[in-house]
Parts: C-alpha cells; structure tokens; sequence
C-alpha cells in the first residue's frame, strides 16, 4: 500500500518522532515500497487462523510474592540526563 | 655458506614468530583451555596477546566499540588463581567479546547509537554473568547495527566494521562487530543476540559458527530489548564444539526473565561425535531456487552429496510459506521494536535533546537527534502496522501467517530430523552496496526470519568459499530444543571439511 506525506505526518507524531520535510519524503518512498511488498501477505487466505502472539505455551509466570533487594536509587539516577533531590528533572508540566 | 645458514636462521625465527601469531587468530575454545588447564600459557599470558593482536589489527577491522583492559587483566588474574589452585573448567580464561547491546554493569553499553553513547548499565546480563562466573574474560564490546537493526552493521552509528575476508565488504549483521572479532581472531568467542538472522547471517559472511538457540533457552535480561518474542543471546565460535560448550555455559531458567525455560539439557557436547548414519535431512525446493548466487547454490548442493555420503538420507521437501517469511518477520519485530523503543524518552538515562521548551518538544527532539535513519523507519514502521485501521491488516494478519509457519515447521519435523539450506541468497557484499534500498537489504534476510517466527533453533555453519574465495555459510534448521541434533549434525560435516580461517589482516 502506498501511503501519502499526511499519514507519514501523522504516524510521526503518534511515534514522537519529528522528521524534517527531507525525511518525510524519503519515509514515502520507502515506507510505501516496503508496505506494498508486504501486500503480498493479502493473496493467503487466514480466515479463522488463530494469531500467534507468542512461541512458548506459557501463561501467567508468577514468583513468590516476597521483600527482595533491588537497586538502591543511586543506580537508578546514574544514567539520568537530569536530575534533583533523588529525582529526574522534567520540563513542568502542570500550569 | 655461513650466509646462507643465517639467513635460514632469521628466516626460521620469522615463521616461529608469525606461527606464534597465527595461532592466536586458529585457536579454539577447546585448544585454549588446554593449555591453560596444561600451564603452556597463563590467563594474563593469553589475554596479553589478545589485546596485541587488538591493537595490531582492529584499526583495520573495527570489530570493537570499546575494550575493557583494566576489568580484563583482572579477571584475568583471578582465573589463573583459580587454574593455579587445581580449579576452573573449560571456560576459566577463555578470552570473549559481547555484542554491544547486552549489558555490562559499570561498562558502556551503547547499542551502537547516539541515544546510548553514555549508558552505563546499573547491571549484567545474566548471559554475560553466567560466563563470568564460569572464568572468561570480557575483552571489550563489539559493533552492531543501530539497536541490532540491519544486516551490514553499516546502521552503526560509530563506525562500520569491516569483513576480515575482504576489508571492502560488510561483515554482515546486526552482530557484525562480534562475527568479525572471532573470524579475525580477536577473541576466542563472542555472543551475540539473534531476531532475524543476526547471529547466523554474520558468522555466514565471516566464515564461521553461529547459533541461534530455541527461544527461551538463554535468558534475555539484560540484552537491550528489539522485538521481545523473536530475539534471542547465541554464540558465534570457530567450530561446532566451541558453540556447544558456550552454550553449556549460557542456557538455563533465570527468575529475571519468565521467557527463559530449562531446556533439561545438562550437556550439549555430549553424543556431538555420533555421526549422520540414517539422520534424515529435510531440503526445502524454495531454499535452492529464486533469488540465490550460483557460488552459494554449488556449495549448498555440494555439501548436501557429502551428507548423503557419510550416511544421511536427504531428501527434497516443501516450505510453501517461506515466500511469505520476511513480510510476516517485518511487521512483527517492527511492530514490538516500536513499542519498546517507546522507552528512550530522555527522563531516566541516554542521550537528552538541549532543545525543548516542554515535556513533548524533549521527547520529539530527544527522540529525532538520539536515533538513526533505519531505527526511525522501523519505529514508523512499527507503529503504522500498529496502528488504528491497519491492524487487522498487517499486524494481525502477520500473526496469523506466524501460526501457519510454525505449523508448516512441525510438519516437517515429523519427518525430518533437521532442515538444510543456504544462510544467505549470497555472500558479503560491499560495504555501501545496498545501503539505499532497505527493502533490497532486507531480503537478504529471506532464510533466517522463519526461524525467529517459529521459535525454533538454527545453526550456519561454514561450507566452502564462492568463487571470489568468500565464505558460504550453511544454515541448519531443527525442531524446538534440537540443538543437540543440529550440532551433532554440523559436527559431522566440520570433521570432513574442517573450516578455514580468513586470511592474515596486515597489520
């Protein structure tokens, strides 16, 4: 399926991907060549196939439901870009 | 005549010493451990010479992003403690080098990305754990394509690897970093992590062993999420052996991934020698037709007579649903890959944009500097197939065509003990080649996506060199949790044709 410089627009956002008016183009031309070759998936019939999400026939995993160490907040906050008081520091987003 | 003797003698002491040279680039894991276990050499002795061999080569080969000397050498001298006091096993100071998107606590894990150039993990993968606890010794971190996305490790976005074939050519991908520090003989092994095909396209392209393992046989905490139900930890060795003993060490149920089973297999060297009398080998007509370089198909069909001669009955077989694979394979790990690249924001760690004025202009500017070209068309990708009115369409119509290629799978292993075919339609291309057409480049990928679909386990083993003297790579295909089938398989094939080594880099 070919698809138009609005819908690429528009799954950019959705994506929280700014693109620039090159990118966009570009994302056209190989977005739609893409998608059309995975247009050939339509000529097999699976009516009533069940989808498969997932190899393993596993359920639910569930551990015993007990206190165990994790990482102390330090750690954590190592990696942070920015942060305060024990933290990480956003932009505000309350008025 | 006194002349002549010195010169035989200077010419003596230049073989002694590039024999000495080249034996490091031919070691095997289990030649290695010998003579470790043997005091012919010690852990600091090997890893030394890594690291020389490290800084004579890689500048040429680029297989690594960092190294980590300091961490190495003790290690190092903790292993040779270990052997000093009559301790270890095969893996105490065996040299090793990891695929840069499976974490390292304290070590830079940067994906090969922008958006990860800083990341110190605040953890270990429990893959790369595991080896540690057995003795080896982490020498550095190695190229990928960005995020593990790509076949050529050209979508890196620190630099490009090159194949120790032919230093023009790609390595192959994602593990290209990994697959060239063993062809080139920078370390004795490498991990590296499999959604496509990045484990068995690369060792193809580079002349050596890679496996894919069932899904679920190595735990996936601390390997940096792509697409959560296909991707998988394997190794890449030098021989068949060498893969079966890593695997040993990595496999296992670990509590911090619920994905992981315990395979119940205690020992995956052992019955490796027992030969292919009566094995049955499945070959799909799709896998020698189409789109294949006749270098590759001559190999393929010339390996398939050596089976049958050492006493497997290999007979021709169907894949109807392998023309569908790779579209089935796109949609998917797109489709996860988006929702798990949702993560890098630019609040808990990585790269943060300097230009925003609110919460959503970090997110958009953190997310359009931090990432390549090729990680943002799979993220649109991913989220396009995802999203409202194509759904059905494409993500669950992939799913559905999943059911059916597995199923087509367990079919064939009623009847077959494992499936032979090509790893890849050709082998290396050259770097630049085919980086302006994704989709060219991802149909490279058209005999190794099925096998992440189904879940099941493959191994590429080498088979000869085309006729520009490039490496072909064989793929094995077996039912889940077959791996010792498939290894006692590529075994038998390695005794008839022990595998060559790529030529000597100039350093």
């Amino acid at each position: 399926m070919k698809i138009s410089f609005e819908t690429v627009e528009y799954v950019a956002g959705l994506a929280r991907l700014n693109l620039s008016e090159k990118e966009k183009e570009m994302m056209v031309v190989s977005m739609s060549g893409i998608l059309e070759y995975m247009d050939k998936l339509n000529s097999l019939d699976t009516e009533g196939v069940k989808p498969l999400e997932h190899v393993e026939p596993m359920s639910n995993v569930f551990r015993k439901d007990v206190v165990a160490e994790s990482f102390d907040r330090d750690s954590i906050l190592a990696n942070a870009p920015d942060k305060e008081e024990g933290a990480f520091r956003v932009p505000k987003i309350v008025e | 005549m006194r002349r002549i003797k010195k010169r035989v003698l200077l010419e003596s002491q230049k073989l002694l010493s590039k024999v000495n040279f080249l034996n490091i680039g031919k070691l095997t894991i289990k030649e290695a451990a010998d003579a470790l276990q043997n005091k012919e050499i010690s852990v600091i002795e090997l890893t030394e010479k890594f690291f020389d061999r490290i800084d004579n080569i890689d500048d040429k080969i680029n297989a690594y992003v960092s190294i980590c000397r300091k961490q190495a050498l003790a290690d190092a001298a903790e292993a040779q403690a270990l052997i000093n006091e009559g301790g270890g096993g095969i893996m105490t100071g065996i040299p090793m080098a990891v695929k840069d998107n499976i974490c390292t606590e304290t070590i830079e894990t940067t994906c090969a990305s922008k958006m990860l150039g800083n990341f110190k993990p605040p953890y270990t993968a429990t893959a790369i754990e595991k080896l540690r606890n057995d003795g080896a010794v982490l020498l550095g971190k190695a190229n990928l394509d960005e995020f593990a996305m790509g076949s050529s490790t050209e979508n890196s976005y620190i630099k490009n690897t090159r194949n120790p074939w032919d230093v023009n050519r790609v390595p192959g991908g994602s593990s290209g970093g990994s697959a060239a520090a063993v062809a080139s003989g920078q370390a004795l092994f490498a991990l590296g992590s499999d959604t496509g095909g990045s484990i068995r396209q690369p060792a193809a392209f580079c002349g050596i062993v890679g496996l894919k393992p069932t899904y679920g046989t190595v735990s996936r905490y601390g390997l940096v999420a792509f697409a959560s139900s296909l991707d998988q930890i394997g190794p890449l060795t030098k021989t068949v052996e060498d893969s079966a003993i890593v695997l040993n060490s990595i496999s296992g149920k670990d509590p911090k991934d619920a994905t992981s089973i315990d395979s119940g297999i205690a020992d995956y060297t052992e019955g490796i020698k027992r030969g292919v009398k009566g094995m049955k080998i499945g070959i799909p007509r799709q896998y020698l037709s189409g789109e294949i370089a006749v270098g590759v198909r001559n190999k393929i069909e010339a390996a398939i007579d050596s089976y049958e001669k050492m006493g497997a009955v290999c007979e021709e077989t169907s894949l109807d649903l392998a023309d569908y694979a790779i579209a089935a394979y796109y949609i998917i790990s797109s489709a996860e890959a988006s929702s798990n690249l949702a993560r890098y924001d630019g609040v808990k760690y990585g790269f943060r944009s300097s230009n925003y004025k609110n919460l959503l202009d970090l997110y958009k500017n953190t997310r359009s500097e931090g990432f390549g070209a090729e990680v943002k068309r799979r993220i649109m990708l991913g989220t396009y197939v995802l999203s409202s009115g194509y759904y059905d369409a494409y993500y669950k119509k992939a799913l559905q065509i999943r059911t059916l290629i597995k199923n087509e799978f367990d079919g064939l292993f009623k009847k077959y003990n494992c499936i032979l075919g090509p790893t890849t339609p050709t082998t290396a291309y050259k770097i630049g080649e085919k980086t302006d057409n994704p989709l060219e480049m991802y149909l490279g990928d058209v005999f190794t996506v099925s096998v992440n679909i189904a879940g099941i386990p493959a191994i590429s083993i080498p088979c000869g060199n085309d006729e520009s003297g490039l490496p072909v790579g064989m793929q094995l295909i077996g039912s889940a949790f077959s791996e010792k089938t498939l290894f006692q398989a590529a075994y038998a094939y390695e005794r008839e044709h022990p595998f060559a080594i790529a030529p000597e880099v100039q350093a």
